[in-house]
């Protein structure tokens, strides 16, 4: 009961914050580019890593479960859809809930021991308005595009194992990925991304404004707000999926 | 002026505050003393609203900052200083850039900013360390800035968390002169958390002795130094032993 009251408590405290912050853009706009690059940017390496894996994997296991019963040009409808509708996201967001989660986090969460973020407080600044809005609005704004770019190697990598190990050619894979393509499923996927991206940053925030103690502090935030992000991600998931399909 | 009116606070089961009434006069230094735990520090951040008290409440200038709303309570953090224990300079920044945040923040225009920041640090003696980024400093240096950053604000109060800790003998009592100059050029009403009885004795008009979260005693420099009250006796001779004047 007392939790439920304190996460309602806080979440309100949130809100009214963050509609502050956001109305005071003098203070997050100079911070804004250099976390969509830090933030962005840089996770792309981490985003494409994952994203040839899964493509390798899927036109493999496609192949092994069409075997004779489903004509082999399938496999490109599997991998794109799969890339594009769930994989390219989910994935790319729990590779980047590390990532970008743990950062953030340990960051502002060594910001809080240090009495950095009491230092802004004292100058009259709100660490929602200097710390918070330009990560969350950097994530919002960066998944798609690492999401997007993810989701275009996936289906190469994809294609590339389907004309190289499996009997398929060029052709017979766009055949496949064209038969069943909706335009939904880009931004289906793109949408779902971008609030991977913001729940992730505020996730990350949470944790480390909320740290306490020292390094050991710290330590519990970055791994509360990994946890917290991937939960996040998987019940987004859900969200949106019952929502837009 | 400030005014502590009955407050309390407590942090899960232990009292750390406990009715402390305290008035500190406009114009002077008034230094808080005390054994280590007895709430000195969480008293200074009740000032600037960084923490709520349970019950009682702290006025400054007349507000009751705890009553105040966000855009007040934002226009009283710009009148006052906060110089934190181990400066809490931001990492990410230049020593320049950690001045110049709170003075945009007033809206200053940029050359009033940068003549803002070279006065500040020629103040505390470190004229060449604009560019340089906190890790770069030491202790010493970083507690400067520390004052630096809140002198640069030319607030009506400055509030000292403890700024002597740690420091050496000789940059001890720099940082004494430089807590007198920065006084008597601003003419700002100071609050200077500490246990250095020599640094209290040297800075302050009036010194208010905390014991178990309330005031014990609170006098000059002189009623404390010849106090009759066993525990704060206690206290000044104990320092005393460790080298700092009776």
């Amino acid at each position: 009961m007392n939790s439920a009251r304190e996460f309602l408590t806080l979440s309100g405290r949130w809100v009214v914050e963050g509609r502050r912050a956001l109305a005071d853009g003098s203070i997050w706009r100079p911070q804004l580019f250099p976390q969509m690059l830090k933030l962005g940017v840089q996770s792309v390496p981490v985003a494409l890593f994952v994203a040839v894996f899964t493509g390798i994997v899927l036109a493999l296991l496609s192949s092994y479960m069409f075997t004779r019963a489903i004509p082999l040009y399938f496999v490109g409808t599997l991998v794109t859809k799969a890339v594009m509708l769930e994989l390219g996201p989910v994935l790319t967001g729990m590779a980047l809930a590390g990532r970008v989660g743990a950062s953030v986090a340990a960051e502002l969460g060594t910001m809080r021991v240090t009495e950095q973020v009491d230092a802004l407080e004292t100058l009259a600044i709100s660490p929602h308005a200097y710390l918070v809005t330009p990560r969350v609005l950097a994530a919002t704004l960066m998944f798609p595009v690492v999401t997007a770019m993810a989701m275009a190697v996936g289906v190469l990598s994809g294609w590339f194992t389907a004309v190289n190990l499996l009997d398929l050619s060029s052709v017979e894979f766009l055949r496949g990925a064209r038969q069943f393509y909706n335009f939904k499923d880009i931004w289906f996927g793109l949408v779902k991304s971008a609030s991977f991206g913001a729940a992730i940053a505020t996730m990350g925030c949470v944790a480390g404004l909320a740290a306490r103690g020292g390094a050991e502090g710290v330590g519990i935030a970055t791994t509360r707000a990994v946890v917290l992000g991937c939960q996040a991600i998987l019940v987004l998931d859900a969200f949106w999926a019952l929502v837009l399909l | 002026m400030i005014e502590f009116h009955a407050v309390s606070k407590h942090f899960g089961d232990k009292v750390v505050l406990d009715q402390l009434s305290l008035t500190i006069p406009e114009g002077q230094t008034t230094a808080l003393m005390g054994f280590s735990g007895t709430g000195k520090s969480v008293a200074l951040k009740h000032i600037v609203g960084l923490l709520e008290p349970d019950r009682g409440y702290v006025e400054v200038d007349g507000q009751v900052v705890g009553d105040l709303g966000y855009d007040a309570l934002m226009e009283l953090r710009r009148t006052i200083g906060y110089v934190f224990q181990f400066a809490a300079l931001f990492d990410s920044l230049t020593v320049r850039e950690n001045l110049s945040l709170g003075l945009r923040r007033q809206g200053l225009s940029d050359q009033v900013v940068a003549e803002r920041v070279a006065e500040s640090l020629a103040l505390v003696e470190l004229p060449d360390v604009a560019d340089r980024h906190p890790a770069e400093l030491s202790g010493g240096m970083r507690k400067r800035v520390g004052i630096a950053r809140a002198i640069a604000l030319r607030p009506r109060y400055i509030l000292y968390d403890e700024p002597t800790t740690g420091l050496d003998p000789v940059t001890t009592l720099a940082m004494d002169e430089l807590m007198i100059r920065a006084r008597r050029e601003l003419g700002a009403t100071s609050v200077v958390v500490t246990h250095d009885l020599g640094s209290a004795f040297a800075v302050a008009d009036r010194i208010a002795f905390l014991y178990e979260g309330r005031i014990r005693q609170v006098g000059t420099v002189r009623e404390i130094r010849e106090t009759a009250d066993p525990l704060v006796r206690e206290f000044i001779n104990a320092r005393a032993g460790m080298g700092a004047p009776a």
